[in-house]
């Protein structure tokens, strides 16, 4: 019913465009009224066809009913493809009509205008001269000077000096981690971790029980290794019990979670084990300490000291070795 | 009979407006404007309409973005995010790409705009620096695009990150450590913006809200006023070889054949975006998930403008400057802050180069084509293929994935094309453009025969003629 | 011989077409691939595969040492040449090397239900196929290829149809191809290895996993290397490869045994987890695209593509045409 209508309306648009699309005899219209100053044309011609502005007309025609038509499927069947095919599609094809317009329907000139002389040494003179009259009668100027100068030095300082209020001072927050001696290790879901569920050749995420997990100094990584492969201090050896070893999951380098861990399963064919982060490929050594091993990362991955408990439970056995996340210039590094 | 004044459509609304604010000339010597005939100059106006879509598209966006990190559980359409929690901008960003008419439309259409837009400012850009259009008298107006083409590029950055889905999340943590690590301030700069430490506090979403709805847009729509103002004032510059010259510019007036032809083009940019909006996904954010400190992607890069930046830190090795504890300069200060800065640092001096190597501090209406001064052309193929380079470096992990060439080796390769490639670059170009050159000046040179002449007597005579040496192509062209 | 010849040439076809991934659309290149495939079967190779089981029985007959029909790596045929006493079926009692105990979820196919035809089979493909590397008695060879007693027949089922086994050169990374045996020949390859014990073929059904589970353990454990649409990536030392080829069983199996690199995840993932992660893997085939063409699914450096070379080339030559007047 709307659809027949509508087919009514839009075939009778399309006549009265039609009628209007008749080329009107030049002859009859009035002269344009000339300018009172000539054209500054180079070259001018009239190149417009009755072919010309029929095409015009039709691709104008052609853009009003896909643009229609997006207002129909706005209300009907918003989808994007058909949406931005239809707004596109008019937009482009009435662009095509008014390019097209312009180089083959409306007069073709070519003008000139002359560059503008910029410069001139009269008006320097003059600013200059209007400038130092200001100083006329003064006999302190340099004091002046200095005053104003002060001044604006002072209150542009104040103006700048709230900015500190945009956010904490910087020390405590970088250094103060979750992880305190005795806190538990618990997985994505909440429960907490038992070391023999760290098996070798698997990666465990785990977090802070009890805490925000959405910081740089939650989430750490577990893996095992047989303890007599982890090549590393004998401090850090005892904060991986029984080879279970904890390590941040964020990147020393641009803060990006370390998410990949390579395993070989059969270490003669296959690269060593490492921890890589795909920001930008750094790669760390689990088996030593998180050394570097490739990438941009200049320091080692923070290893997260870890105990059995009482219940035989995974928990932290103090704060990080090494600084979570990223280096900060002008803030100093500690290990643990 | 009386006279009545047959109302006129076009001259009544300029008489009022005449009589009100005396405008009459400025419309008269406006529509008169002078555009002068090269396609290369509608570059900036690509950039002009595709900024024009920018505020357009993100009006929309902006009136039903939710600036707030607070936590929420997703209960919209979208099966595979259901009962997830996430920030509410993420949610807000879901409910604009699957619950709004059009949403994702304009979505879509923001985001190609963006991406768009700096592919015309970078084009524009090369198209002026190896013509030598940001000569005297157009320096300051050299800057003012330089300028925009920065605050674009950051413009973009906050704009994807604004959403916090999981690659925008791990492009803010590589901000944020880039931040952090310029030398002396960056630990409390990081902090500071940021209000603590990554991922900051709520208050950072309303920040970078602020930064892309307000504050950069006005400045750029600013910057853009002042970069037309100037052209109005000094006219295009235009091409050699034209009948007038230095005196004065020749093209076409703007009424009505360049209006239409301009109207046109803005029709056709803003139509190939919506185009492209709806039917090439782009940044589909609900295949990425929500971003948590914990997650990340293979495969994550930034929009590509800001590829290079990528780039340079995934070439850099592991240097970083410590004195025993403290840390002076952090490696993501090389790649991410010097890299760019030192660029940015070439563009804007450009004009300042170039006047010092030539001496030429003259007024130049009329361009250099760029064979026409082949260190200025080799120079800026330099600098380009300096920033490709690294441009690449920063995709270098999906084109190892598809040709398995190993990722290693080709950073260590990439490592020497960002040294070796610009100078290579460099004398390519500049042989490329001697030669060029030398082929216009002198089609027959290197040419073997023998010319035959009629003789007075109406016989035909060889006559030997030499060909053009070397020497004299090179004398006739000294560079300005 | 000749036959022999023409199989490793087909094999290398495979690979060949495995392994170069270029810069198509994933459609174009699976069309590509099912294209050489059939090109290759329209040649006769797929003959000569049918041919396979009698090359095999030819091989069984032979004295072990060296068959044609084995992967040609210099390596393996200079190590495998030890006379080890080929071990006799179910002779030696299996080793579980894994310290993981089978997941009692799992029962997929039970090693003990193999006959013992089947066993024969399989061993008799396993000297002619597998044995100048992983050994005659299945222990490996040290510095070439690993043991399989233990690896159970979840290892050998998703290393043989997924075609990643056996391998031309077993320093290479193992790659996704046509399967070199049919199923039947698996089947009976996959009973062999399993009689040695280890973690039999896991159950999956995606039906009864959660997309949305499934999408959220994928962006935790698996999207650092497979990347979170499951388009793969590139580790320093290795690449990932993409996921959309893969079958539920496929995923099931990888996260059981750990293939490669890649780290095993059986132990802390449910059953439901599993079904679910194998439900989002087979969704990935088909994302929801609600924003038009996918483009790979990989987001910017496609985009910046179409950014430069679609949008900026059509709008070059948008100016191109208008920028000038051409009437004269």
């Amino acid at each position: 019913m709307s659809e027949s209508r509508l087919r009514i309306a839009l075939a009778w648009i399309g006549l009265r465009l039609l009628r209007r699309l008749r080329p009107r005899r030049r002859a009859q219209e009035p002269p344009a009224p000339r300018r009172a100053e000539p054209p500054d044309a180079l070259a001018r011609e009239t190149p417009s066809t009755p072919r010309a502005e029929l095409l015009v007309a039709a691709l104008l025609l052609v853009g009003a009913l896909a643009a229609a038509a997006f207002v129909v499927l706005y209300v009907v069947r918003p989808d994007t493809q058909l949406l931005g095919l239809c707004l596109g599609g008019a937009l482009v094809i009435c662009g095509i009509a008014a390019a097209f317009a312009g180089k083959r329907v409306v007069p073709q000139e070519t003008a000139s205008e002359p560059y503008e002389q910029l410069a001139d040494e009269r008006k320097v003179d003059d600013v200059g001269a209007i400038v130092r009259e200001a100083g006329e009668g003064v006999s302190r100027r340099g004091m002046l000077a200095a005053a104003a100068g002060l001044a604006g030095a002072t209150i542009g300082a104040a103006a700048v000096v709230p900015v500190a209020s945009l956010g904490p001072a910087v020390g405590d927050r970088i250094t103060a981690t979750p992880w305190r001696r005795g806190r538990r290790l618990v997985d994505s879901e909440g429960r907490p971790l038992r070391p023999e569920q760290i098996t070798e050749g698997t990666v465990v995420l785990a977090f802070p029980e009890a805490a925000d997990r959405n910081t740089l100094d939650a989430p750490v990584m577990l893996l095992r290794f047989a303890p007599e492969e982890l090549e590393m201090s004998a401090a850090r050896r005892a904060a991986a019990p029984g080879g279970v070893i904890a390590y941040s999951r964020i990147c020393t380098h641009a803060s990006c979670a370390v998410s990949m861990y390579r395993h070989p399963l059969h270490p003669a064919t296959a690269p060593e084990p490492a921890l890589v982060c795909p920001c930008h490929f750094s790669t760390f050594d689990p088996r030593r300490g998180g050394a570097v091993l490739f990438g941009p990362a200049g320091r080692p991955l923070p290893q997260l000291p870890l105990q059995v408990n009482a219940a035989g439970e995974l928990v932290a056995a103090g704060g990080f070795i090494g600084q979570v996340g990223p280096s900060y210039a002008g803030e100093r590094e500690t290990e643990a | 009979m009386r006279l009545v004044p047959r109302p006129d459509p076009v001259r009544d609304p300029v008489r009022f407006v005449d009589q009100r604010l005396g405008a009459g000339s400025l419309l008269r010597s406006t529509l008169r404007y002078v555009f002068p005939d090269h396609w290369s100059f509608m570059l900036g106006e690509i950039a002009l309409y595709a900024f024009v879509m920018l505020v357009a598209t993100g009006v929309f966006l902006s009136l039903n973005y939710v600036p707030s990190d607070e936590t929420v559980t997703y209960t919209g359409s979208y099966a595979p995010l259901q009962g997830r929690t996430m920030g509410a901008q993420y949610e807000s960003v879901l409910r604009i790409v699957f619950d709004l008419p059009a949403g994702n439309l304009l979505r879509q259409t923001h985001h190609w705009a963006a991406n768009v837009f700096v592919v015309a400012i970078a084009l524009h850009l090369a198209r002026i620096c190896l013509t030598g259009a940001f000569r005297r008298p157009r320096e300051l107006n050299y800057l003012v695009g330089v300028t925009m083409l920065a605050l674009a590029l950051v413009e973009g950055f906050l704009g994807y990150s604004l959403i916090d889905d999981l690659l925008s999340g791990m492009g803010l943590a590589i901000a944020y450590s880039v931040a952090g690590s310029i030398p002396f301030v960056g630990g409390d700069l990081a902090i500071l913006f940021w209000g603590g430490e990554y991922p900051g506090s709520s208050a950072i979403w309303p920040r970078m809200e602020i930064l892309h709805v307000l504050l950069i847009p006005v400045a750029i729509g600013g910057l853009l006023t002042v970069h037309l103002v100037q052209v109005i004032r000094q006219h295009h510059t235009q091409f050699p070889g034209g009948p007038r010259g230095e005196r004065a510019v020749v093209g076409t007036p703007l009424w009505a054949a360049y209006a239409l032809r301009s109207i046109g083009l803005f029709l056709i940019v803003a139509g190939l975006l919506l185009l492209l909006g709806g039917l090439v996904q782009i940044n589909p954010i609900w295949l990425w998930g929500p971003y948590e400190t914990a997650l990340s992607t293979n495969g994550a890069q930034p929009d590509w403008y800001l590829g290079w930046l990528i780039g340079a830190l995934r070439l850099m090795p592991p240097l970083e400057v410590r004195f025993g504890d403290y840390v002076a300069v952090p490696n993501p200060f090389w790649g991410g802050a010097l890299y760019p800065l030192v660029v940015f640092g070439i563009l804007y001096l450009w004009p300042w180069i170039d006047k010092r190597r030539w001496g030429d501090r003259a007024r130049h209406e009329t361009l250099d084509r760029p064979r026409d001064n082949p260190r200025r052309t080799a120079s800026f193929a330099a600098l380009a293929t300096w920033v490709f380079v690294i441009l690449f470096a920063g995709s270098v992990d999906r084109f190892a994935f598809r040709t398995l060439i190993s990722y290693e080796a080709q950073i260590w390769f990439l490592r020497g094309a960002a040294i070796a490639g610009p100078v290579v670059a460099y004398l390519v170009t500049r042989r490329l453009c001697e030669e060029l050159r030398a082929r216009e000046r002198h089609p027959l040179r290197g040419w073997s025969g023998e010319v035959v002449r009629a003789r007075d007597d109406g016989g035909w005579a060889a006559q030997p003629e030499e060909a053009p040496t070397d020497e004299a192509a090179g004398e006739a062209a000294p560079p300005r | 011989m000749s036959g022999h010849r023409h199989l490793s040439r087909a094999r290398r076809l495979a690979r060949a077409v495995a392994r170069r991934r270029p810069l198509l659309p994933r459609p174009v290149r699976v069309a590509a691939a099912i294209g050489c495939a059939s090109l290759a079967a329209a040649i006769g190779l797929g003959a000569l595969a049918s041919q396979a089981p009698s090359v095999g029985a030819q091989a069984g007959d032979e004295p072990p040492a060296a068959t044609g029909n084995t992967p040609t790596s210099p390596a393996a045929s200079g190590t495998a040449t030890g006379p080890a006493p080929p071990a006799a079926i179910g002779a030696a009692p299996p080793t579980v090397t894994g310290s993981e105990p089978a997941p009692a979820a799992a029962s997929g196919s039970d090693p003990a239900s193999a006959t013992p035809g089947q066993l024969a089979e399989g061993r008799r493909l396993f000297l002619s196929g597998c044995a100048s590397c992983h050994g005659e008695d299945a222990r490996g060879i040290e510095d070439v290829a690993p043991s399989l007693r233990g690896v159970g027949a979840a290892s050998a089922d998703f290393y043989l149809r997924t075609g990643r086994m056996p391998m031309e050169d077993p320093q290479d990374e193992p790659q996704r191809k046509e399967p070199f045996y049919d199923e039947r020949q698996i089947a009976a390859l996959v009973a062999y290895v399993g009689s040695f014990g280890g973690p039999p073929i896991p159950s999956v059904d995606p039906a009864a996993g959660d997309l949305s589970v499934g999408f959220r353990v994928f962006g935790e454990l698996c999207a650092g290397c497979h990347q979170i649409v499951g388009r793969g990536g590139i580790t320093t030392g290795a690449w990932v490869p993409g996921l959309q080829e893969a079958s539920p069983l496929d995923v099931a199996e990888a996260i059981e045994i750990g293939p490669y690199v890649m780290p095993a995840f059986g132990d802390q993932l449910t059953q439901e987890q599993v079904d679910s992660l194998a439900r989002y893997v087979t969704w990935t085939r088909q994302p929801d695209d609600v924003g038009g063409w996918g483009i790979g699914h990989i987001g910017p450096v496609p985009e910046g593509m179409v950014a430069w070379l679609l949008a900026g080339a059509a709008l070059l030559l948008t100016i191109r045409l208008i920028g000038e007047r051409t009437t004269r």
